[in-house]
């Protein structure tokens, strides 16, 4: 049986700036989402206990080429890509098409992750999309999972209670960010990274869109930037505020 | 008509949406249809409040299941011909929302803080690239789901005389089963609900200090809160207390962050605060810009002198 994990690359969120409240992305790094590398990281795990192999599956610009190396140093066996420079910016549903057609490609596959949502748009939709055209079954915040079998015991968070799922495989998961920590690949599983199997898929790519942006700005921060210089003035500050102490 | 259909497992989300809803259903002239599942009592309360309300009973139903979920809501959709749907963009509607999308061909945004009636249709206000912006955005297909975040709207008012009736839907053999529903360890907490948070960021450096920034808290009748590495990475708290983008997106009156540096998606989670009071040691910290007061300082004195300060 086979794992494979759906990834988002996206810009580094902390290296956009801002000019006259529109976001600047030339010269931005790519990388992946946070909680799709503790997706990673989870799909590792199940690996170890269950063997097979684990896949990552991404769509995006050509930039992936080299951004799935990062994947691959962390320990995934092998990359299914779908790369173009048109796939920039797409919408949920285009990009869970392309995901759900990728994983088509792939045999005998167990279990599909993602993060609960992507580091960016953190829209939560692709996961459900793409269980939605594989007709699987799927769970979402998901904090434990085990491998029994064709079944996958799910322990996952909402609100306010925590549900114990059996879900029969193949089963889409998606998974919440204290699942785990992912572990920082050593030199070697880097060195390694680049010579791992890697297919690039072609596939028909259909950007009919469903939403419209209309506009995409900072929000305007006026804040006064008061500085202080010890905690006694802190608390007139706070005083003058209108919070009294109890 | 084509309407409006709101569903939430939530009841007082459901209210909420019942208020978007009337103002979307106004705007467009649509009519507004309330579902249920399996939740007798919250349909009781739309139907008092005036919504016209639809309830699915049916034991085979869980909303833990959220294929059965799709199809269900996407029967009741299609018959009450609902072609807008507003679900509500807690851990359920927000997974609900896309396999419903999928399903109906629908165009969805989720996470949506207000959204704008006009000429060119419905705008959607929702956070893009972790936050950093703020996107305005229109779903372009005729049908069209948006699930709204909690407390974006404040809960509808009652409002002219609802109905009840039953809606029976098909439901498939499921794949996925509940087999127990626990409660949740750790606390029950309200981020969102509270007027005043002090923040734990990264730079709080000792857990043993927490116990100072509990009784700080307290003492000006605030809630702590922390930034996301130090509930997932250090384990110093549950993630109920998580300020920013996967955590909670709260307006407090008053927020004091200790030791936080100001990555974006934490940022979102705060930036609505009325006052921002920032502690932290490196002056040049993105954050000490985003708040009102700044001080600078090593938080292994403020904290303690904090406490005493606040004779406690």
């Amino acid at each position: 049986m086979n794992i494979v994990v759906a990834m988002k690359q996206i810009p580094e969120l902390q290296q956009i700036r801002i000019r006259d409240r529109e976001p600047v992305l030339d010269d931005v790094p790519y990388t992946f989402g946070k909680i799709d590398k503790n997706a990673l990281e989870a799909g590792l795990q199940l690996k170890e206990a269950a063997g097979g192999k684990l896949i990552v599956v991404s769509v995006g610009t050509e930039a992936l080429e080299d951004t799935i190396k990062e994947a691959l140093a962390a320990g995934a066996d092998e990359a299914c890509l779908i790369m173009d420079n048109k796939l920039e910016n797409i919408e949920s549903a285009t990009s869970a098409r392309l995901i759900a057609e990728a994983v088509g490609t792939i045999d005998d596959v167990g279990i599909i992750l993602f993060g609960e949502g992507s580091g960016d748009n953190y829209s939560g939709q692709v996961g459900s999309r793409v269980a939605a055209i594989l007709g699987l079954p799927q769970a979402g915040y998901v904090k434990n999972i085990t491998l029994n079998g064709n079944q996958a015991t799910i322990t996952r968070a909402m609100e306010d209670c925590e549900e114990v799922l059996e879900a029969t495989l193949p089963v889409v998961a998606s998974v919440l960010a204290d699942i785990n920590t992912p572990t920082i690949p050593s030199v070697t599983q880097i060195l390694k990274a680049g010579k791992k199997p890697k297919e690039i898929l072609e596939l028909k790519i259909d950007k009919t869109g469903q939403i419209e942006t209309i506009s995409n700005l900072a929000p305007e921060t006026q804040r006064r930037q008061i500085e202080v210089k010890d905690v006694a003035e802190l608390i007139k500050a706070i005083e003058a505020e209108g919070i009294s102490r109890r | 008509m084509a309407g409006v259909l709101i569903y939430s497992d939530n009841t007082s989300l459901a209210m909420e949406l019942l208020t978007a809803a009337r103002l979307i259903a106004k705007d467009q002239n649509k009519s507004i249809k309330a579902l249920t599942v399996n939740n007798p009592e919250q349909a009781e309360k739309l139907a008092a409040k005036g919504a016209d309300t639809y309830r699915i009973q049916n034991p085979d139903l869980t909303p833990a299941d959220t294929a059965a979920m799709a199809s269900a809501l996407q029967q009741a959709a299609e018959k009450l011909d609902g072609d807008i749907v507003l679900l509500s963009s807690n851990r359920r509607g927000k997974e609900l929302a896309g396999r419903l999308a999928e399903g109906l061909g629908a165009g969805c945004l989720t996470d949506v803080k207000s959204i704008n009636t006009g000429k060119d249709g419905l705008e959607c206000v929702r956070n893009i690239l972790g936050g950093a912006t703020v996107g305005t955005q229109r779903i372009i297909t005729v049908k069209k789901i948006i699930a709204l975040s909690p407390k974006a709207y404040p809960a509808a008012e009652q409002e002219g005389v609802g109905s009840l009736q039953d809606l029976e839907v098909m439901i498939q053999a499921s794949k996925l089963k509940l087999v127990e529903t626990r409660e949740k360890a750790g606390e029950n907490v309200d981020l969102e609900a509270a007027e005043i948070l002090v923040v734990v960021g990264q730079g709080v450096e000792k857990q043993e200090q927490l116990a100072d920034v509990a009784v700080i808290a307290e003492a000006i009748n605030g809630v702590v809160a922390c930034s996301k590495p130090v509930a997932t990475d250090r384990k110093w708290f549950g993630e109920e207390r998580i300020i920013g983008l996967s955590g909670k997106i709260c307006k407090p009156e008053l927020a004091i962050l200790l030791g936080i540096s100001g990555q974006v998606q934490f940022a979102v989670g705060i930036r609505e605060a009325k006052t921002i009071v920032s502690v932290n040691k490196d002056e040049n910290a993105i954050i000490n810009k985003m708040s009102d007061y700044v001080l600078v300082a090593d938080l292994n004195d403020v904290i303690p002198a904090f406490k005493n300060a606040l004779g406690k």
